[in-house]
């Protein structure tokens, strides 16, 4: 490229670049939209070749994945795990973030390299002992046992995100309300926690597709009490394609509200818990 | 409340919760890796790297990391540049790319199943071009390389995105003044990209090459989709020794090879990739 460009060369950057960001968004959306087609077309329509391109509005398909013996209860362990994981995680995560954004102590970097560690390590395989542990003290198969395991995932993530957004509010607006005669708690309830409940509720969510999305704990942790991803991963050879497609629709759908919810939050987190 | 001791107290709850899921487990994994029956022993080991599908599951998951990371970074890169200099619709298009964020690895598979398989939109496609008379079953042994094609695809497809958000975050930290300076000095669009936003987005190149890498070992849930045993990969592998072979032993110590190359790979990353010094914005 020239240093001065001619108006010439810089209309057809311009071009160039809209078709470039038109065609990366076609190429994000075209895939969910031929799933979608699948989702909303009869199980007839599904198995048949060739296949229309617009989806023709029948239920067939999803009343048929409701209908699947075993479907509904896996997706109510599906949300119940992902609710369990989502609460653990901000409970427990939470209070660490503060502490990192508001106090120097010694360990501190200890703590952030743990922290740090765990996102290193392939963590579902983490699973397998815990397999065995889970056993011994009855948490096997159970929904507890599986959000306990997503929560290892998770926590990290609502760590370094509670982190970034602490760091954000100004120590000396709670600073501020000590003087007016806070107590160190109540400043945080009154002051700090109104302010920062949109980041949580997003750092939550997070927490939440984090959990609905997870395959191999899942598979490896449930036997009876299988979570919708799980039942799926187990049912992939026997299933019809219908039951498959409707499956990943019911699984696609949390995701783009969730995305939706947390689109302000996303970069912020992340360009925090780089550093 | 003591001052001094509040902050060990606010993450006593996360250290004890981390203690107790994972580095606990970390060392019964390693454990159970190391012994059979009677005490220490590599046996765990030498079956599973002596059994016959382990170099094929170790290849298929390498060359897949290998043909999938490389597009990853340039895609990503190519977006977040792309994302920087826009002025309207900001939002919407860093919503539309950031989707796949959240679509599971499964639903990942399901999708692009739906685009592969024998009755799917590929061959209605090809169908209607007059490429082919019959629906072809591209996701059959006979088109191993269409299936390594299909399940790159879908992991190029969904993962791009957790790449996207680091990079468009570390894009945001670059001060604009060193562009405007470059700018004075005639820097073109390409000298701007490979002398400021490249160097300086190192760290951010790192996490996100870090945390990319690793998940590309894990790849499980696309494959088991797409190519079902087909195409066996080191996860997959891992699976069926819990679940069909029922030797957790052997699961074992697939999960600690696992481990070793991620852990290999972080660290290589992190020494190519390292930030001099004092040099960090």
């Amino acid at each position: 490229m020239t240093v001065t460009p001619s108006t010439d060369t810089r209309r057809a950057g311009r071009i160039l670049y809209g078709a470039g960001v038109v065609l990366l968004c076609a190429w994000v959306l075209g895939p969910i939209y031929l799933l979608v087609v699948n989702t909303l077309s009869s199980p007839e329509t599904v198995n048949t070749f060739p296949k229309p391109l617009i989806p023709e509005f029948d239920t067939g398909s999803l009343r048929f994945f409701l209908e699947f013996a075993g479907m509904l209860s896996a997706l109510k362990n599906s949300v119940l795990v992902a609710g369990l994981t989502m609460i653990l995680s901000i409970l427990i995560g939470a209070p660490a973030g503060y502490a990192l954004s508001r106090f120097d102590f010694r360990g501190k970097q200890a703590f952030r390299m743990l922290i740090l560690l765990t996102r290193a390590f392939p963590l579902p395989l983490l699973a397998l002992p815990l397999a065995v542990m889970f056993i011994r003290t009855g948490l096997d198969d159970t929904i507890l046992g599986l959000a306990l395991v997503h929560t290892t995932l998770a926590v990290p993530f609502s760590v370094l995100i509670t982190y970034s957004l602490f760091s954000g509010i100004p120590l000396e607006l709670e600073e501020a309300a000590w003087t007016l005669g806070c107590t160190r708690v109540s400043a945080f309830v009154r002051v700090v926690l109104p302010l920062i409940l949109p980041g949580i509720t997003a750092s939550a969510i997070f927490a939440f597709v984090i959990s609905w999305n997870e395959v191999f704990a899942a598979a490896v942790l449930t036997i009876e009490n299988r979570t919708l991803t799980a039942f799926l991963l187990q049912n992939l050879d026997t299933s019809p394609l219908h039951l498959k497609f409707a499956g990943g629709f019911i699984l696609v759908v949390p995701a783009l509200i969730f995305i939706f919810a947390v689109r302000k939050y996303l970069f912020a987190m992340w360009g925090i818990a780089n550093r | 409340m003591n001052a001094r001791l509040l902050p060990y107290i606010l993450i006593l709850p996360v250290t004890l919760f981390l203690c107790l899921f994972f580095l606990y487990p970390f060392v019964l994994v390693a454990a159970q890796a190391f012994t059979t029956g009677d005490g220490f022993s590599l046996e765990n080991f030498r079956e599973v790297v002596g059994y016959w599908k382990f170099p094929i599951s170790l290849k298929n998951t390498l060359l897949l990391a290998a043909a999938v990371v490389p597009v990853q970074l340039a895609l990503a890169l190519l977006m977040a540049t792309m994302v920087n200099r826009m002025r309207r619709g900001r939002d919407l298009v860093l919503y539309i790319w950031t989707i796949p964020l959240g679509i599971s690895d499964l639903a990942a598979g399901m999708i692009w199943l739906a685009i592969f398989e024998q009755s799917g939109f590929l061959n209605t496609i090809l169908g209607a071009v007059g490429a082919i008379d019959r629906p072809v079953n591209f996701l059959s042994y006979q088109h191993m390389g269409v299936v390594f094609l299909a399940i790159a695809l879908a992991e190029i497809w969904r993962a791009t995105a957790i790449m996207l958000v680091i990079l468009v975050a570390g894009i945001g930290l670059i001060p604009k003044e060193y562009y405007e300076a470059a700018e004075v000095f005639g820097a073109g669009p390409w000298q701007r990209f490979r002398r400021i936003t490249l160097p300086l987005l190192r760290p951010s190149l790192q996490t996100a090459l870090v945390l990319r890498v690793i998940l590309a070992f894990e790849v499980f849930a696309v494959v088991a989709a797409l190519g079902g045993t087909l195409f066996p990969v080191l996860m997959s592998e891992t699976y069926a020794y819990q679940f069909d072979l029922l030797d957790s032993g052997a699961a074992a110590a697939m999960a600690l090879i696992i481990l070793a190359i991620s852990i290999a790979s972080t660290l290589v990353i992190l020494r190519v990739l390292r930030v001099p010094k004092g040099a960090s914005i």
